[in-house]
C-alpha cells in the first residue's frame, strides 16, 4: 500500500517530453542510461520517474536519428557501459525542442491562469 | 545482427547492475536490492523487443523466423523439399539458359560505348544492285561507300566488310578471320586499346603500308597474351604487317556470334591482293557496310532526309561502265537510310531468333506444368497441415502471418532453385550454343549473367512461386479455428475446395502436355521429312577441296595445264574414285544466278541458278544424264560455248528430248555482254541451295571453257575415310608445290550441319514433351492417389454395401476420364494455335496435321490411363472393415 502512496507522487512523462529530457540530461556531458535516468529524477526531485521500457527505445530511436551518438566505455568499477553523448545536431534539436516546449508551457499557463469563473 | 542484440542485453544488464549496486550502497541487502532493482526495471525481454522495434527490422526478424521455421519444415519432410528444389532447379534452369541465348543473341547491346546511338546506313534495297555478292547482309560496294563518306555531313561513319586469311605457308589451310576497317572505325566505337594502340584514320590512307590490330581472343590463343605484342608482325597474305595493338577482351566485332582474330585498314585490301587493286575499284563488287552516330546536332529524321538528298548525286557518279542496260534506271533509284545499329548484325540471329523465342516458350509451359505439380504437393500437404495451420490460428496468429510464412516456404524453396538454375543455366546454355555450332563456322557468343538474365531468372522464380505457393497457402488458412479443432478425424473441411482446385491443376497440366507432344511430334516429323529428302545426288564419301596456286604466280596461259596436272594427282590417289573442278558446292549455300531465254525468243525469258563444273562431275555424283551429253575435254576456250540443264529447266524449252540441241541466251552482267549457249545435254534434278528447295532450273557450264584461274575447286570421291583422303591430297599438292593451299569440307558434315535447326528443334522440344507428359502423369498419380485415400470411408461402405472391385474401379476411373476429356479438348485448341504460330519452322508437315494431334493425344491418354489405374486398383483392394475402423 505504501508503495502506491508514493507513486501517486510522480506523474507519467507527456509523450515526447522524454525525448526532451535526455538531450537536455546529455547537454552537461556524457552518461549511459542508467546515469540519465538516475539525473532525471534527481533533477525533479523524485516527481519524475524514467520508465526503463521507455527509456530504452527512446535512447535506440535518438540515436538512429543520429542527436546523440553511443561509445562503449569502461565504468569506474570497470564494467563495459554504453555512453551516450550529444551531436551537434542533437545541440540544434535541443534548441529547437525547449523552445517548443517553451511556447507550450506559456499556452498552457495562459488558458490555466484565466480567472476561474465556475468554481463549484 | 547478433551483435547488436548482444550489446543491447549487456548494457540493459548493466543499467540492472548499476541499480543493485546503488541500492546496496543505500543499505538494502543483496537479495532485497537485486529483488527491487528488478521489479522496478520490468521485463527485460520486452524492453529488448521494444528497443528493437526502433531499429526497424521487425520484418527482418519475422522473415529470419520464417526461414528457420521453413527450414525446420523442409528437415521434417526432405522428400517433398528435395522434389520441389530439384523441379524447380531445372525447371527454372532451363529456362534461364534459354533466356541466356536469347540475350546474348538478340537482347544484348554491342560493347561498344553507347551503343544506342550506333546507326547502320544502308541502302534500302538492292533492287538496282548487280555484280558480285560478297556479304550475307546488305552491302554497299567501294565506289559508292567513298561517294557516300565524302557527301553526307550528318554521321560520323565508317565501313568495315570481313575479310578471310590463311595463316599457313602452303597446305592446308589455317584459318583467320579478319575484318577489314575504315578510319574511323574505332573511334566511332569508343573502343580502348587493350594493348598498344586502335587503328586510326591515319592508317587508313590509300596504299598505305597494312597494319593490324588483333582481337583479345586472337592474342591469347595464338600469342599466349604475349605482353610485347606490340611491333611484333604477322604474316597475312604473303607479307609481314606490324602489330599495333590490341582490341578490348569484350569487342567481337559487329557481328554477334561471329568473331575476328585480325583486323586491318580497309586500304590494306587492295595493298595485299595480287593485282594491288583489289576489290575496291569495281563497282560490281558488294561487300561494305557502314555504320556511324549522328554528328552533335543533328537528328535522325534529319540525317534521313540529308541521306534521301544526297542519294541521287552518289549513285549517277558511281555508275559503273558497261553496266546491265536493264538495270540502270534501278541502279540510279537506289537511296540510302539509316537504321538503329546497335546490336550489330547476327546472322545467327536472323537463322536462330525464331526457334529460340518458341523453345523459350515451351520451356516455359513445362515450367507451368511444373509449378502446377508442386501446387499440388502443396495442397495435399496444405490438408494434412491443416490442424497445425489451425492451432495457430487459434493461437492469435493472423491470416496474413501464416499466409506469409507459408509463402515463405514456397519462397525458400524458389530461392535454392533459382540458385541451382542459374548455375546450370551457364551449362546448359553452353551446351545450347555448342549446339548450334557447325564445323563450317565457330560461334563466339559469351553468355553473361547480366541483369537482364538475373531479372529474368527473379521474375520466373516469383512468378513460380505466386503460381505455386499462393493459392494453397490462401486455401490452408481459409480454415476457421474451431471447426478443425472440433472435428478429429482426418480434416474433410477444405477437403472438397482444395479438390476442385487440384482438378483444374491436372486438367491445365494434360492441356499444356497435349499441346507439347503435338508439337514435339511435328518437329520430329519435320526432321525425319528433311533427312528423307533426297538431294538427287549421293553424299557419301564426297569432299570439297579448295586448291589456291596464287603464291606460285603462275603466267595465265599455264593456269589450264596446272589445273590438269591436280586433277590428275588427285585421281591417282589410291581410293579416290573421281574428281571433278566444280564453282558452286551443292547445299554449301552459295549461289549465283542469271535470266535466259530462248535465242530469239527473249519473251520467254526465265530465271536460272548457274554453276561451273568439270568433265565427270555429273558421274562422280551419280547425277543421271537424261539426254544429250556431259560436257567433256571436246568443250574448250575456243569450241561453241555449251550448257547441260537440268529437267527444270529443260521443261521451259519443251522437255529434255526437245531442249537437247537449242541455243539459249543469257542475260548481259556488268563484267560480260550477252552470250549464247548450246544445250547439249539434260540431267535430272538435284539440290542446289539446301535440301528443302524445290526443283529450280540449273543451268551448268562447261568449267573448262571458263578462263582458268589459280584457285580451283574439287569436288573429290573417295571410299577411304576422309581424314586419309585429306591427307593424301596435301601430300599429292605439295608434291607439286609446296606454296599451293588447300582447305577441305567433308560434304555428308556440312548437309548435317544445315539442319542444325531442325536437329535443335526436333531434340528439345521432344526432351520438353516427354518432360510434361511425365510431369503430369506424376500429378495425375497423385490427384487420385489422394482422391483414393480421402474416400477410403465412402469406398469402404460402397463395398461393404456390395459393391465389386469393377464397380470402384470404374467409380474413379470416370472421375479421371472426365478431367482426360476436359484437358485434351483444350489442348487439342492449343496445339492448333501453337501449330499454326510455328508453321514457318515446319517442313512438309501441317501445322494442324490431324494425324499428329490424335497420334499425340493417344499418347497421353495412355500415360494418363496408367497413372490413374495404379492408385485406383488400390481403392478396389480397401478392406471395408479396415476403412470404417479407421473412422
Amino acid at each position: 500500500m505504501a508503495k502506491r502512496e508514493r507513486y501517486q507522487n510522480r506523474i507519467e512523462l507527456l509523450q515526447g517530453t522524454l525525448d526532451l529530457l535526455i538531450l537536455q540530461t546529455l547537454q552537461w556531458g556524457p552518461q549511459h542510461g542508467y546515469g540519465i535516468a538516475q539525473a532525471i529524477q534527481a533533477g525533479s526531485s523524485d516527481v519524475l520517474q524514467v520508465d526503463t521500457g521507455s527509456l530504452y527505445p527512446a535512447l535506440h530511436r535518438l540515436e538512429k536519428q543520429r542527436w546523440i551518438s553511443a561509445t562503449w566505455k569502461l565504468s569506474a568499477n570497470k564494467q563495459r557501459t554504453r555512453v551516450y553523448r550529444l551531436t551537434a545536431a542533437g545541440r540544434r534539436q535541443l534548441v529547437s525542442e525547449r523552445s517548443r516546449w517553451q511556447a507550450m508551457v506559456d499556452a498552457m499557463a495562459g488558458i490555466l491562469s484565466k480567472p476561474q469563473t465556475s468554481q463549484s | 545482427m547478433k551483435n547488436r542484440d548482444a550489446d543491447l542485453k549487456n548494457e540493459l544488464k548493466t543499467h540492472l547492475d548499476m541499480a543493485i549496486a546503488d541500492r546496496i550502497a543505500r543499505g538494502e541487502s543483496p537479495e532485497q536490492a537485486a529483488a527491487a532493482a528488478r521489479r522496478q526495471f520490468g521485463n527485460l525481454s520486452q524492453i529488448q523487443e521494444a528497443t528493437r522495434d526502433v531499429w526497424g527490422r521487425r520484418w527482418l526478424d519475422h522473415l529470419v523466423q520464417d526461414v528457420r521455421y521453413a527450414l525446420r519444415v523442409f528437415r521434417r519432410n526432405p522428400g517433398f523439399a528435395v522434389v520441389a528444389i530439384l523441379s524447380l532447379t531445372l525447371g527454372i534452369g532451363a529456362n534461364t539458359a534459354l533466356f541466356e541465348v536469347v540475350d546474348a543473341v538478340r537482347l544484348r547491346p554491342l560493347p561498344i560505348a553507347n551503343p544506342d546511338q550506333l546507326l547502320e546506313v544502308r541502302l534500302a534495297s538492292l533492287d538496282g544492285a548487280r555484280g558480285s555478292f560478297q556479304t550475307w547482309h546488305e552491302s554497299m560496294t567501294q565506289p559508292i561507300w567513298r561517294e557516300l563518306e565524302a557527301r553526307q555531313q550528318a554521321f560520323q561513319l565508317f565501313a568495315w566488310s570481313r575479310a578471310g586469311f590463311n595463316l599457313a605457308d602452303g597446305g592446308e589451310v589455317q584459318r583467320a578471320d579478319g575484318l577489314w576497317v575504315s578510319g574511323e572505325f574505332f573511334n566511332v566505337l569508343g573502343l580502348r586499346p587493350a594493348q598498344g594502340r586502335l587503328l586510326s584514320s591515319e592508317d587508313d590512307r590509300p596504299g598505305c603500308v597494312p597494319r593490324a590490330v588483333l582481337s583479345y581472343g586472337f592474342w591469347q590463343r595464338a600469342y599466349g597474351g604475349d605482353a610485347s605484342i606490340v611491333g611484333r608482325t604477322i604474316n597475312l597474305r604473303n607479307r609481314p604487317i606490324e602489330i599495333v595493338g590490341v582490341v578490348p577482351a569484350d569487342f567481337h566485332g559487329l557481328e554477334v556470334g561471329r568473331s575476328f582474330d585480325v583486323a586491318l585498314p580497309l586500304c590494306a585490301e587492295a595493298v595485299l591482293s595480287v593485282t594491288g587493286k583489289g576489290r575496291s575499284e569495281a563497282g560490281t563488287n558488294w561487300w561494305l557496310m557502314a555504320f556511324g552516330r549522328l554528328k552533335p546536332g543533328w537528328t535522325l529524321d534529319r540525317a534521313t532526309a540529308h541521306l534521301a538528298a544526297i542519294s541521287p548525286e552518289i549513285f549517277r557518279s558511281t555508275l559503273p561502265v558497261a553496266y546491265p542496260a536493264i538495270s540502270v534506271n534501278k541502279y540510279l533509284a537506289m537511296r540510302f537510310t539509316a537504321v538503329p545499329g546497335g546490336q550489330g548484325l547476327s546472322q545467327l540471329r536472323e537463322a536462330y531468333e525464331t526457334p529460340l523465342w518458341l523453345l523459350l516458350g515451351i520451356a516455359g509451359l513445362v515450367l507451368v506444368i511444373a509449378c502446377a505439380n508442386l501446387a499440388n504437393l502443396l495442397l495435399a500437404r496444405a490438408t494434412a497441415r491443416e490442424r497445425e495451420i489451425s492451432v495457430r490460428l487459434g493461437l492469435g496468429a493472423s491470416r496474413g502471418r501464416v499466409v506469409r510464412q507459408l509463402l515463405t516456404e514456397s519462397l525458400l524453396l524458389v530461392a535454392i532453385g533459382t540458385g541451382g538454375a542459374v548455375l546450370l543455366a551457364g551449362a546448359m546454355g553452353g551446351w545450347l550454343v555448342a549446339a548450334l555450332e557447325t564445323t563450317g563456322g565457330t560461334i563466339t557468343l559469351p553468355l553473361v549473367v547480366d541483369w537482364r538474365v538475373l531479372g529474368f531468372a527473379a521474375l520466373l522464380a516469383v512468378a513460380t512461386c505466386l503460381l505455386f505457393g499462393l493459392a494453397p497457402a490462401i486455401r490452408a488458412t481459409r480454415v476457421s479455428a474451431s471447426s478443425v479443432l472440433r472435428v478429429t478425424t482426418r480434416g474433410a473441411s477444405a477437403g472438397k475446395e482444395s479438390v476442385a482446385l487440384r482438378r483444374s491443376l491436372v486438367v491445365v497440366q494434360i492441356a499444356l502436355s497435349v499441346a507439347l507432344l503435338f508439337g514435339s511430334l511435328l518437329f520430329t516429323r519435320t526432321l525425319r521429312n528433311v533427312l528423307s529428302v533426297d538431294p538427287g545426288f549421293r553424299s557419301e564419301g564426297l569432299l570439297v577441296a579448295g586448291t589456291d596456286s596464287t603464291p606460285m604466280r603462275l603466267p595465265a596461259e599455264a593456269l589450264a595445264a596446272h589445273q590438269n596436272l591436280i586433277l590428275e594427282r588427285v585421281r591417282a590417289i589410291p581410293g579416290v574414285q573421281g574428281a571433278a573442278t566444280v564453282a558452286v558446292v551443292p547445299i554449301s549455300g552459295s549461289s549465283g544466278g542469271n535470266d535466259v531465254w530462248p535465242e530469239n525468243n527473249s519473251s520467254a525469258k526465265f530465271n536460272t541458278l548457274v554453276n561451273f563444273v568439270g568433265a565427270g562431275y555429273f558421274r562422280m555424283l551419280s547425277i543421271p544424264l537424261v539426254a544429250g551429253r556431259d560436257v567433256d575435254t571436246r568443250d574448250t576456250l575456243d569450241s561453241t560455248p555449251v550448257v547441260v540443264v537440268n529437267e527444270a529447266f529443260a521443261a521451259h524449252l519443251g522437255g529434255p528430248v526437245a531442249a537437247v540441241g537449242q541455243r539459249i541466251t543469257r542475260e548481259p552482267t556488268p563484267r560480260n555482254p550477252a552470250k549464247s549457249y548450246e544445250v547439249v545435254g539434260v540431267v535430272k534434278n538435284s539440290a542446289y541451295t539446301a535440301l528443302k528447295d524445290d526443283p529450280y532450273p540449273t543451268m551448268y557450264y562447261a568449267g573448262s571453257q571458263d578462263p582458268p584461274t589459280p584457285d580451283t575447286q574439287l569436288m573429290v570421291r573417295s571410299s577411304l575415310p576422309p581424314t586419309t583422303t585429306t591427307s593424301a591430297i596435301t601430300a599429292a599438292l605439295s608434291n607439286i608445290d609446296s606454296r599451293i593451299t588447300v582447305n577441305y569440307t567433308i560434304v555428308p558434315t556440312m548437309i548435317q550441319d544445315t539442319i542444325v535447326q531442325e536437329r535443335l528443334l526436333a531434340g528439345l522440344s521432344a526432351g520438353f514433351g516427354v518432360l510434361a507428359a511425365v510431369l503430369t502423369m506424376v500429378g495425375l498419380y497423385g490427384l487420385v492417389a489422394y482422391s483414393v485415400t480421402r474416400r477410403s470411408t465412402e469406398i469402404g461402405v460402397r463395398m461393404a454395401l456390395g459393391a465389386r472391385g469393377g464397380d470402384i474401379l470404374r467409380l474413379i476411373l470416370r472421375e479421371m476420364a472426365l478431367l482426360l476429356l476436359i484437358g485434351v479438348g483444350a489442348g487439342a485448341g492449343l496445339a492448333i494455335a501453337g501449330g499454326q504460330a510455328a508453321s514457318s519452322l515446319l517442313f512438309r508437315v501441317r501445322p494442324y496435321d490431324p494425324i499428329t494431334l490424335v497420334a499425340s493425344i493417344a499418347a497421353l491418354s495412355s500415360v494418363a490411363f496408367a497413372a490413374s489405374y495404379l492408385p485406383a486398383r488400390r481403392a478396389t483392394r480397401i478392406e471395408p472393415v479396415i476403412a470404417l475402423r479407421a473412422e
